[in-house]
């Protein structure tokens, strides 16, 4: 059961083949019995996947299911789960329990989806290797000695290793596309303002945009929609009508423009990466479509412009983990001074404190202009390349990441090498556009991406793009040893 | 205490809470005096992943005051976060206004005691969320300090002043100008006991004559009048001393406590946090159309200027008794009610501003929470306008009222209050004193003109005490003079 995806679960459950308690079951086992060997999972909840299933096979039976019906999936554990912890990945929030649903939360339980857990990330979604985490690194299975990626890299490798169907993620700066190609599976980061972000622990507001993770492009079709929904409790959501994903998957892509950035291709790009990625462009152009090469000039600055801007809104964003109200707090403080420095020195890791005083140094006094300022300045200039290239070309394509994935703690001591592996992601999330990545080839037995970059609320023709891609290829299909 | 050779420049900035149902960026109530932490939701306590939606009430509030005071109004203003660590800032960081407040330069005028003008120039004002508040020993539990979460999110204008105020009577008419201006517009409740107002005066000296500003200080929280002229006195006090002793005055922000009277330095401009404010990517730009705009002006309630004048036209009020009541709200409007029910306009103004007034002054009562209702005190003063009670009645009907015994005509009656006003009756009872007190008769007769004036009081008190004060006193002293004549 575990290989079916997410569309052939749901045509078994409505056809009784199994029911979502089987289901359910089976994941739980598969959970039990591998995850030891990967660390995707923060918190399990079996009692309460189970009496949702239940209560799922009770409503496929009366025959009025909603979409997801007793379909199971994981929840990043960033997203607040009403009633169950919800770590962000960080000490500082280990005895987190909320008294709230995160609107996807909310979205998925009312489409009858069951919830087998919360998965590991990078604490407060800060990190590219899943490293970060306060619960110990998620081991990538296709590798155990190299990571998943990150942050989202938990919920990846459970998809890669089939603990569940379908898993949410977020995307900041890479975090749902990056460990998706490292994983072997596919992620969606949709427009900004697509997906609610109540309930989702803030990273960098400005950036962060929740998205779901899949094996196959229909299936995040089929996430995204129940994902994507108007919230009027998050005031950067946007009230747009929200397309049915699954229904122009089947469309040809014959005449589609894709625009091909130069900038992506250059030095940093592993050739057999490259040579992965070019190969699914000519998939492309033998279906019918036109490459174009284009140029996005400012990308260099893009990361540069990232770690300025992500780091000064997340200093501010975790300001209010002080030890006074939840979370952590330091044992018996001497005063103020001392409750702050200490529950934040004891309860946050280095990547985040670290992260925290870059932030805080961008937006200090007389330091502003230069760099908060500049940055901002630089994501115009990003936003106008991509808009150029938009009035060129329908999708722009590249890696999604310069190599499949490193091994853990080769990065460790150079964090400008860590952040470079976001160099081809975090252009987009400066502009606001959705992305994603779709496994497209196998170097030294480890995955990687292409990732598809559309214009604005464009999810539904890159969803329908990857898809046609995917019924050509069998890179979506490939399981890591053991695991089939 | 004059200090020649100097000269003070004052400016304000003014917290306005404003008087929505709902918290500037939650759904949780904004009432006063709640068990603590009642009121605030999880936005309100800063729980992961909450996000704050702007109330629009709020906006819509700020741009009422930006047109009372004919100011630029922010069509596009923004939000920004001022980030500073404190318990009762839940968040981390205060949502404000910097770069781009809602509303911009106005103008406000005043009328001083000796009736002069003057115009005090509104640099800008901004919307910002207030914070929740801080309970300390004495407060709360021996050695524990507390926080109180249901003011945090209370949304507040702060008013910026230019520094256009020269001594502490001038800022004290800017500050109860502002007061009448919200209360009049609605937007505010202006209980200053609970905090709806709060002052923060920026006070600086300088030689007399000359045009450069000197070092300014800030003093915070000032909530009364009476804290604020205290608080200038001192500070003015502090700096010319310190000046014409030699010393310097430092940047700095102080406190008043208007309890011990005590004035000290709170922190130092090098002390200051850096606030690191950034625009807060949370909440998007605030945009009001000219359509709102146009909507709040049409129906932008009356404003103190429009309605004193209406006063002085409508009930023929003096220009003073039309200040006074015209720039409160509260007191305007219980006075429209009450003279409407009692038909004299100024014996109204006169009871509303005087008894009344002076009784709710006394208790620290506000003219809303006043036990004697507006009709009460109507029907009182038609009472006394149409002759059926005297003054000194009144006084007795007022305080009736004042314990909840009723209506004016209820005590009239109960306590059997009625003036008698009957001529005849009044002429019987003059003359049976009379008869009953002849001595005092004869010796009236036999006194000089003179002193015959001074006797008249004594069968004056004789016939009251007979009438058990019912008597109406103007028509007995007629009959009295009268019946004393016929004497002579």
């Amino acid at each position: 059961m575990h290989n079916l995806t997410i569309a052939e679960l749901v045509t078994g459950l409505q056809s009784k083949e199994f029911s979502s308690v089987e289901l359910t079951q089976h994941f739980l086992a598969r959970i039990a019995k591998l995850d030891a060997n990967y660390n995707a999972l923060i918190t399990v909840t079996a009692d309460q996947a189970l009496k949702a299933a239940a209560a799922a096979d009770e409503r496929l039976a009366a025959g009025n299911a909603p979409a997801l019906c007793g379909v199971p999936i994981l929840h990043k554990d960033i997203f607040c789960t009403n009633g169950v912890r919800t770590s962000c990945g960080s000490k500082m929030l280990d005895n987190f329990i909320p008294p709230y649903n995160a609107t996807v939360v909310e979205n998925f339980e009312q489409a009858g989806a069951v919830v087998l857990g919360k998965t590991n990330m990078d604490e407060f979604a800060m990190g590219s290797s899943n490293e970060t985490s306060f619960y110990g690194p998620v081991k990538n299975p296709w590798a155990s000695d190299s990571v998943p990626g990150g942050s989202s890299g938990g919920s990846a490798a459970a998809v890669a290793a089939r603990l569940a169907p379908g898993a949410t993620a977020t995307d900041t700066g890479g975090s749902i596309r990056q460990p998706a190609a490292l994983c072997g599976i596919t992620g969606l980061k949709p427009t900004y303002g697509r997906v609610s972000r109540w309930g989702m622990i803030a990273f960098a507001s400005s950036l962060d945009q929740g998205g779901p993770m899949a094996r196959t492009a229909e299936d995040c079709a089929l996430l995204l929609n129940c994902m994507a929904s108007y919230d009027d409790k998050d005031s950067t959501c946007i009230d747009r009508e929200v397309p049915d994903y699954s229904a122009t998957l089947g469309d040809s892509v014959k005449g589609l423009k894709i625009g091909v950035p130069r900038e992506y291709f250059s030095e940093g790009l592993d050739p057999d990466t490259e040579k992965a990625v070019r190969a699914a462009l000519a998939e492309y152009a033998a279906q019918g479509a036109e490459l174009v090469e284009i140029s996005l000039p400012n990308t260099g600055l893009s990361v540069p412009a990232y770690y300025v801007i992500a780091p000064a809104e997340a200093s501010t964003n975790l300001t209010r983990f002080d030890g006074v109200r939840y979370g952590y707090r330091c044992e018996d403080p001497k005063d103020l001074n001392d409750l702050y420095t200490r529950t934040r020195a004891e309860g946050f890791g280095d990547e985040v404190k670290h992260r925290i005083l870059i932030g805080t140094y961008c937006l200090s006094a007389g330091y502003y202009d230069a760099y908060y300022g500049k940055a901002q300045q630089v994501r115009q200039l990003i936003q106008q390349d991509f808009e150029k290239a938009f009035e060129q070309v329908d999708v722009i394509m590249g890696p999604t990441t310069p190599s499949p994935a490193f091994k853990f703690g080769s990065k460790g001591d150079d964090p400008v090498a860590m952040y470079l592996e976001d160099i081809y992601t975090v252009a987009t999330n400066l502009a606001g556009l959705p992305g994603m990545s779709v496994p497209c080839g196998m170097v030294d037995n480890k995955p990687v991406g292409l990732q598809i970059i559309g214009n604005y609320f464009d999810e539904a023709r890159m969803l329908n793009i990857a898809h046609q891609y995917q019924q050509a290829t069998k890179w979506h299909s490939l399981a890591p040893e053991g695991i089939a | 205490m004059s200090h020649s050779g100097w000269e003070t420049v004052i400016g304000l900035e003014v917290h306005v809470q404003l008087a929505t149902k709902t918290k500037i960026f939650s759904g949780a109530s904004t009432a006063f005096g709640a068990e603590a932490n009642t009121q605030a939701c999880a936005i309100d306590l800063a729980m992961p992943g909450t996000l704050p939606v702007l109330n629009k009430q709020a906006v819509h509030y700020a741009v009422m005051f930006g047109l009372a005071i004919d100011a630029e109004i922010g069509k596009e203003s923004a939000f920004e976060r001022k980030n500073y660590f404190y318990p009762d800032s839940p968040k981390g960081y205060q949502t404000t206004q910097l770069e781009k407040p809602i509303v911009g330069r106005g103008n406000v005028e005043i009328t001083l005691a000796d009736g002069r003008t003057k115009n005090v120039r509104i640099h800008h004002a901004h919307l910002e969320e207030d914070a929740g508040k801080s309970l300390h020993e004495g407060d709360f539990r021996h050695g524990v300090s507390g926080i109180d979460l249901n003011r945090a999110g209370t949304p507040l204008i702060e008013i910026v002043s230019e520094p256009d105020m020269s001594n502490a009577e001038e800022a004290i008419a800017f500050a109860k100008r502002l007061h009448s201006i919200v209360t009049s517009i609605g937007i505010c409740d202006g209980e200053m006991s609970q905090g709806s107002m709060r002052f923060d005066v920026n006070v600086s000296v300088r030689p007399t004559g000359t045009t450069e500003l000197g070092t300014r200080t800030e003093t915070k929280n000032l909530n009364s009048y009476k804290f604020m002229e205290e608080a200038i006195a001192k500070e003015v006090e502090r700096q010319i001393d310190l000046i014409e002793d030699g010393g310097i005055i430092k940047q700095e922000t102080r406190l008043y406590n208007g309890d011990t009277k005590v004035a000290r330095s709170m922190r130092s401009k090098e002390e200051a946090n850096d606030y690191r404010y950034f625009p807060c990517p949370d909440l998007l730009p605030v945009i009001v159309s000219d359509e709102t705009i146009a909507e709040l002006r049409r129906n932008l309630p009356e404003l103190p200027d429009a309605r004193q004048a209406r006063f002085i036209e409508q009930y023929g009020l003096s220009h003073y008794d039309a200040g006074v009541i015209g720039s409160d709200a509260a007191m305007a409007a219980f006075f429209e009610i009450a003279a409407e029910k009692s038909g004299n306009a100024k014996l109204t103004a006169n009871w509303t501003m005087g008894e009344l007034a002076a009784r709710l002054n006394s208790q620290d009562l506000s003219i809303s929470k006043s036990p004697v209702s507006a009709e009460q005190l109507g029907g009182l003063v038609a009472r006394i306008a149409d002759d059926s009670i005297s003054g000194k009645m009144a006084k007795q009907v007022f305080e009736g009222m004042w314990a909840g015994e009723g209506s004016a005509d209820e005590i009239i009656e109960a306590r059997g209050l009625k003036q008698v006003s009957d001529s005849g009756a009044l002429e019987q009872m003059v003359v049976d004193v009379l008869t009953a007190n002849q001595a005092m008769v004869d010796d009236y007769i036999s006194s000089d003109e003179a002193k015959r004036k001074k006797k008249l009081g004594g069968f004056m008190g004789k016939i009251m005490q007979a009438s058990k004060g019912q008597a109406n006193p103007q028509q007995v002293n007629q009959i009295l003079a009268q019946k004393l004549n016929e004497l002579l």
